[in-house]
């Protein structure tokens, strides 16, 4: 869906897709960082889709063969990152963690991509009053402290504790609701500079519907930032979580494993110089985030010209000769730069 | 949290779509920002009371189960959260716009009294944390883009997307078992010993900030007790913005170095040291307003966390401990006045923007 219909069809269709194509493009240091960031995000969706595999025991689970695991346990051969206050097997928590952090990660983008770039679609093709209302709703959200809106919307969805789902839906919602602004403003600044195009309008003058411009000309090539702001969001996403969690509008510790919450548990044990509970799942948290920021950040930067860096004797870059895929507007680009 | 890098372009965007022409004094520009504060206040104070009362009525949330139906039902009238909903947005409305955003549930105290009591410590410790992100954030931005695509670079770089990546309480846990358990040379939590606080607390005319009331002691011990507990929560909170401030300082000062004055400067003769201090560096300073506007927002999310991290008590740990209290009028009635917060200083920062760059006009 991101690939640009009007693309060149020079290339094979695997090299156009948004992260090949950028790894392709790429040399060095900035090569460097974007491996390094799918590596680290590519181990994260190993570890949530694997997680029943790998985590030695069940992430609600208080006693092995041997009996109860017991609290605060340091690492050990049996609980190899120690055990919680609560009597949880870190390293089970820390794996299964990962999967509730992903399908935080997959309903709040997907959600917030449908509803913010259909909205930004109908605010830029339609403009007017229309527009400005919700252009004036966007900034008021924008500017509103994300984790303050997503507190009130974790006690509207789920009344502040919840199931597995309930949780994961509450986080995910909240966090939708802080990032449709954010998908509206770009998709509405790309469908402004595309709908005066002239292949827009000959298909108006075609007779070509609303509804069918909008799709198939404008939506299609409207849609090139939005890898960015993906992984972008996908980290904020986590962090959103976590301090949802910390605050105490996680999910409940039986119900499915949240990092935010442990580390919300491990406040008092850091005091007494327990350190495995916090160091763990705060690090899994770091490593995630920092994962999807650099390949989000490493996109951006060769998504714009005048950042990046060339390979020695390297035609100019493609976006120049190509008509379909010119440089962002700057005001777009630097939108997406966290 | 994502925010806008080349500020007053993008942060003019929006507002752009409400102008009649281009160009303009810089008193319309004044007077166009402050009436978008209006809708922008009511939109939030909306929709915070909107998704409030869509989960029911606060006392129910509070004692739900644990009252009999009748005497609930009695507290709910004697409330009036009974009456038809547009009758409480009224009155809710009324209310906000002559200053009174209702009173708690738990310790039945006035919003703003709560709001007037903690705000202090909230001012305090966001203006420690901008110190630090200005003494880290500019200083290191402006070496990684001089040193763009090399080495410091990518560790300067590097180190501002981990200063992102770690979240606040992580980071503050991590400081405080290195520094306060580990180490044991900085107090683990509070902001003052509780000697000191009482000193504080009874000299006249207390602030509630503490740096100026112990200044105003005299004391260097009760100084001294006061900035060793600021200094953890400080550089937790402070090296969160830190990294946004350095690659917005990286970005600005490699696209000024590439201006056409730039290379005229070149041309001329002048040292790439010289260029990068007196031509590049000071232009690209000027988005760096907006960003601090920005990062209110930011900060105030983020001192919550901090906040409740090291039991600094301010308004984010107050709202953390009536979050749990499932007192969810003082929960509307903070985040309310921190949505305002955070409008009026977007306001307040454009303004300066606006002063220091002509081109942001209506």
């Amino acid at each position: 869906m991101t690939t640009p219909a009007t693309a060149s069809s020079r290339r094979p269709l695997w090299a156009r897709v948004p992260v090949v194509s950028h790894l392709r493009q790429s040399v060095g240091l900035q090569r460097g960082m974007l491996v390094v960031g799918l590596v680290l995000t590519g181990l994260f969706l190993l570890t949530a889709l694997l997680a029943p595999v790998l985590a030695p025991y069940g992430f609600a689970q208080l006693r092995g063969p041997d009996g109860a695991f017991g609290a605060t346990q340091p690492p050990s051969a049996e609980h190899l990152l120690g055990t919680t206050q609560g009597g949880f097997d870190v390293l089970s928590r820390l794996i299964w963690g990962s999967r509730t952090a992903l399908l935080v990660i997959v309903v709040a983008v997907v959600a917030s991509i449908l509803i913010g770039v259909a909205l930004g679609l109908v605010a830029g093709y339609f403009g007017g009053w229309l527009d400005r209302v919700l252009v004036v709703i966007a900034d008021a959200i924008y500017a509103f402290p994300s984790l303050l809106l997503a507190i009130v919307l974790a006690i509207v969805i789920s009344g502040g504790q919840s199931s597995m789902w309930g949780g994961i839906l509450a986080a995910a919602l909240s966090i939708t609701v802080i990032f449709i602004p954010q998908y509206l403003r770009v998709t509405r600044a790309e469908v402004i500079r595309v709908k005066s195009e002239a292949f827009v309008e000959s298909a108006r003058v075609v007779g070509a519907s609303h509804v069918r411009i909008m799709t198939r000309h404008v939506l299609r090539n409207s849609t090139r930032t939005l890898p960015l702001i993906l992984t972008l969001n996908a980290s904020e996403a986590i962090l959103t979580l976590a301090g949802l969690g910390f605050l105490g509008f996680g999910i409940e510790p039986t119900a499915a494993a949240e990092w935010g919450y442990d580390l919300n548990k491990a406040v008092a044990d850091v005091s007494s110089g327990v350190w495995w509970t916090a160091v763990f799942p705060g690090t899994a948290i770091v490593l995630v985030v920092l994962g999807l920021t650099l390949v989000g950040e490493s996109l951006n930067d060769l998504s714009d010209p005048r950042l990046r860096k060339r390979a020695a004797g390297e035609e100019p870059a493609e976006e120049l000769l190509d008509p379909g895929v010119d440089p962002a507007p700057a005001v777009v680009s630097k939108e997406t730069v966290a | 949290m994502t925010t806008t890098s080349d500020a007053p372009a993008a942060r003019a965007g929006a507002p752009r779509a409400w102008a009649k022409k281009p160009g303009g004094s810089l008193g319309r520009y004044i007077a166009v920002r402050a009436l978008l504060i209006v809708p922008t206040v009511f939109i939030l104070v909306t929709t915070v009371f909107v998704l409030m009362r869509l989960t029911g009525d606060p006392i129910t949330a509070a004692q739900g189960g644990r009252l009999p139906a009748d005497q609930l039902a009695e507290r709910i009238h004697e409330a009036g959260y009974d009456r038809p909903i547009l009758v409480q947005y009224l009155d809710y409305l009324g209310g906000v716009f002559s200053g009174d955003f209702g009173t708690t549930l738990s310790d039945r105290r006035e919003v703003t009294e709560v709001i007037a009591t903690f705000g202090a410590a909230t001012l305090e410790l966001a203006f420690y944390a901008l110190i630090v992100a200005f003494l880290v954030g500019i200083p290191l931005g402006r070496l990684a883009a001089f040193h763009r695509d090399r080495w410091p670079d990518a560790i300067f770089r590097v180190g501002g997307i981990l200063a992102y990546a770690t979240p606040v309480f992580f980071a503050g846990l991590l400081l405080k078992l290195i520094f306060s358990v580990w180490l044991d040379v900085l107090p683990v939590a509070g902001r003052a010993d509780t000697r000191t606080e009482l000193t504080l607390s009874r000299g006249d005319g207390a602030t509630g900030i503490y740096l100026i009331d112990a200044i105003r002691t005299g004391d260097p011990a009760v100084l001294g007790n006061v900035l060793q507990h600021a200094i953890l929560p400080a550089v937790t909170l402070g090296l969160l913005t830190a990294g946004v401030f350095l690659r917005v300082v990286r970005t600005n000062v490699i696209s000024t170095f590439g201006a056409g004055y730039v290379d005229a400067a070149r041309s001329r003769g002048v040292s790439e040291r010289r260029l990068l201090r007196k031509h590049a560096y000071r232009p690209a300073l000027i988005p760096i307003v907006t960003v601090v506007g920005l990062q209110i927002a930011l900060l105030l999310g983020g001192a919550v966390l901090t906040e409740t991290t090291f039991e600094w008590k301010g308004l984010g740990f107050q709202l953390s401990q009536y979050l749990q209290a499932r007192d969810f009028v003082a929960v509307q009635g903070i985040v309310v006045v921190l949505a305002v917060i955070v409008a009026v200083t977007n306001f307040i920062v454009d303004i300066i923007a606006a002063l220091l760059d002509p081109r942001v006009r209506y």
